[in-house]
């Protein structure tokens, strides 16, 4: 439990809370960019050198730049004016509560069954790959399944938006 | 094939590059203002006032007929009749200007002036480097700054003085062929008068 | 003493690390490093604007700027003294907070890039494991300080810009990974060092370098054609061009900001390049056995400087994409040649050593370009020039 990962647990906690907090919703998404950074370098922390990149390319580079025009596309980007918590916060805090609940026995769980664990595991970037077309070859085929059709329902949803606009501006 | 414009595009400027280290063609820059074009025949920027002989005020050829003025399109010149006369080029006593102005900022260079001056007085000038940081008086020429002899004009429109010098020998040829002619007959009846 | 003017950096740094106490080494001796980074990059950002100014003004005929210093040679700093002094303007509407972080992320994900650059033997900042890992991540981040830049100016024109550049890099982003991933395939890991080491070999005097093969030189195509939509220079500078949205997302910068983007793009180019000529040029390795005696940081970095000259060749040659035309040659030309490209590489892995190799891997690669381009011609339909003058 050295200093730095007190650091940057601040730093991820910071983010998640300054991402709810803040009323613009395009700052809310770079504070939760700099979430994303935070869980990135705890990664690189735990020697985890694949995972982490893979979090900076992915989420970084790729899932808040998606995030972003999302919102600038839907015209999110203006101020909410009922403000920005719900009413129904209470259940929220709950079910979150509940969330925190699981995750933390389920963690102190795994200390208490695997002690004599005390040396991080090196994992190369070699053997994540030959795990992935070796033994999870079928997941992996079948996420790449799940993304082309997001992707081809993406292209069938905008190119429905163009022929909708022309139908309409032809009449 | 795909990407062979692009090839070819590529070897047109390497051959630049390449060239502007050895040949005028590939590189056409002229480093003002130590380096300077030379100027050309047809030239013009604004007018002048032609002058022969040494003298700029007896042998200025501008005999304030307020034509160039009229004729102006901005109205940039400005001309003020002299109450004496003096003699022009062919002998004949003529107005000269007392004040000839020409304000250079609203000149536009027509060469309006120019063509229809009967007397072959202004000119064009080529002189272009006329920046001052007088911006009312230093772009107002007068008289003595306008005029400039018949021999700078030689200089920088050659042809077209020599055409106009052949001009104004003519016609001076004429006047004295015609005085000639007029003192001979003057002459005879006197002569014929007496006998 | 060949040995000492390759190793010079490095036993430089080591002699002045001796001086501090023993548990200080590490960190100082990486301090020094990336000082040294940070100091010799911008540097060579310097000499690029002046050559960039000077190698597009000969190829337009003319010459560069030539007043300040002999030919022209103190430019840049005018340049830096001009952009240090200018008046810093902010608009009133625009965001002040995410206005003044765009600048400051772009400069420092391309600077995070040079830490697994192997820039000559023993010369690289980290050894990482997954090091070109870390080159696309942070690749990958400054997109989001374009967009920063361009959304936070509450301007119309910077955030057009701003949304097209994202557009372009991500979509030639695709291309850039999977060109580098048919070299990884071939080499067996992600590490820069050992992609490096793999080319570092002499047969008959010629180097083992990537771009010597089929799928090598068809990958260095597709890897240059992608880094130069990646730092949006010409032909693929809409986002930026003048004559297009003025200045695109970086309109509302002045000033030192301004010259911050300018410096990230430059830094970018750079560091791009060095990966490219890790990649397939060969890093720090010479091109004939009998030039081994040259240090390797000096073949590095004239690798570098040779594809900082083809990048200011290509813009004086060549005019701007349309954004849709840039798009369409991504999708539709760049990315089928790259997945060609590494059919072709796992052809060549698997085909074992000989001629045959090398026939069938550059029949398929010319069979895909030269269909592949057909196609994309013969829907241009393009006829000869006919002109037609005022009467």
């Amino acid at each position: 439990m050295s200093i730095v990962f007190y650091l940057l647990a601040a730093l991820t906690v910071a983010g998640g809370l300054a991402a709810m907090l803040l009323k613009n919703m395009v700052h809310c998404v770079l504070a939760l960019t700099v979430a994303f950074a935070g869980l990135a370098l705890l990664f690189l922390k735990l020697d985890a050198q694949f995972a982490g990149f893979a979090q900076i390319l992915v989420y970084i580079g790729a899932v808040a730049i998606l995030v972003v025009f999302a919102i600038l596309l839907t015209r999110g980007s203006e101020t909410p004016k009922d403000g920005v918590f719900s009413r129904s916060w209470l259940i929220g805090l709950v079910i979150a509560a509940a969330v925190f609940a699981v995750l933390g026995w389920a963690v102190l769980q795994s200390a208490r069954v695997l002690p004599h664990e005390t040396a991080i595991p090196v994992v190369t970037v070699k053997q994540i790959g030959a795990a992935l077309v070796g033994r999870y070859v079928l997941p992996l085929e079948i996420v790449a399944v799940l993304l082309t059709a997001a992707m081809i329902g993406a292209v069938i949803v905008a190119m429905h938006e163009n022929v909708g606009h022309e139908k309409e501006g032809s009449k | 094939m795909l990407g062979e414009g692009i090839l070819k595009g590529m070897a047109v400027t390497a051959k630049n590059f390449f060239g502007s280290y050895f040949s005028a063609e590939r590189l056409t820059t002229v480093e003002y203002p130590e380096q300077r074009i030379a100027p050309f025949e047809a030239a013009r920027v604004f007018p002048f006032l032609v002058f022969d002989g040494a003298d700029w005020e007896a042998g200025l050829r501008c005999v304030a007929c307020q034509i160039c003025e009229k004729e102006c399109p901005p109205k940039c010149i400005y001309i003020e009749k002299s109450t004496d006369k003096k003699p022009d080029a062919v002998g004949k006593l003529q107005f000269y200007p007392a004040r000839f102005d020409i304000d250079i900022s609203v000149c536009m260079s027509c060469q309006i002036c120019v063509e229809v001056c009967p007397f072959e007085a202004i000119k064009m000038d080529t002189e272009f480097e006329l920046s001052t940081d007088d911006r009312f008086g230093g772009l107002l020429l007068d008289r003595k700054q306008l005029a400039k002899s018949n021999e700078y004009y030689h200089q920088i429109h050659s042809t077209e003085a020599a055409g106009v010098d052949a001009r104004l020998a003519a016609e001076k040829a004429k006047a004295d062929a015609k005085a000639k002619g007029a003192a001979a007959a003057k002459t005879a009846a006197i002569a014929g008068e007496g006998a | 003493m060949i040995e000492t003017c390759d190793q010079i950096f490095v036993l430089l740094q080591h002699w002045l690390v001796s001086f501090l106490p023993a548990s200080w080494q590490p960190a100082a001796g990486v301090l020094l490093s990336v000082a040294a980074i940070v100091c010799v990059f911008p540097a060579l950002f310097a000499v690029a604007v002046l050559l960039e100014r000077k190698g597009l003004a000969r190829i337009q005929n003319r010459l560069g700027p030539n007043r300040v210093g002999p030919f022209g040679l103190f430019q840049p700093i005018a340049d830096a003294i001009k952009s240090l002094t200018k008046e810093d303007i902010v608009p009133q509407s625009a965001d002040a907070a995410v206005h003044f972080l765009a600048p400051v992320l772009l400069v420092i994900t391309v600077f995070m890039g040079f830490a697994v650059l192997p820039m000559g033997r023993n010369m690289v900042l980290v050894d990482l494991d997954a090091g070109l890992l870390l080159y696309f991540a942070m690749g990958a981040s400054s997109e989001l300080a374009v967009f920063m830049a361009g959304w936070s100016s509450r301007n119309k024109y910077s955030l057009l810009g701003a949304m097209r550049a994202v557009a372009q890099m991500i979509s030639y982003e695709v291309p850039l990974l999977l060109s580098s991933v048919a070299v990884v395939m071939i080499t067996g890991s992600l590490s820069l060092t050992k992609i490096v080491e793999a080319q570092n070999h002499y047969t008959w005097g010629l180097p083992h370098w990537y771009i010597f093969t089929p799928w090598g030189f068809a990958g260095f195509l597709m890897y240059a054609i992608a880094t130069t939509a990646e730092t949006n220079r010409s032909p693929f500078d809409l986002p930026e061009g003048e004559s297009e949205l003025v200045a695109g997302y970086h309109t509302e910068y002045s000033g030192f900001k301004f010259a911050l983007f300018f410096l990230g793009e430059y830094v970018a180019m750079f560091s791009i390049s060095g990966l490219g000529t890790t990649l397939f040029l060969g890093g720090w390795s010479a091109p004939f056995s009998f030039l081994t005696w040259v240090p390797s940081w000096i073949w590095f970095f004239s690798k570098l400087m040779l594809s900082i000259f083809v990048f200011i060749w290509m813009r004086g040659t060549l005019p701007r994409l349309r954004q849709d035309q840039l798009m369409n040659f991504a999708w539709k030309f760049v990315l089928p040649m790259c997945l060609v490209n590494l059919l072709a590489a796992g052809l060549w892995r698997f085909m074992g050593d000989g001629w045959l190799r090398w026939v069938v891997c550059s029949a398929i690669l010319i069979a895909a370009y030269a269909g592949m381009g057909l196609a994309e011609m013969r829907k241009q339909r393009l006829g000869p020039r006919s002109y037609r003058y005022a009467e």
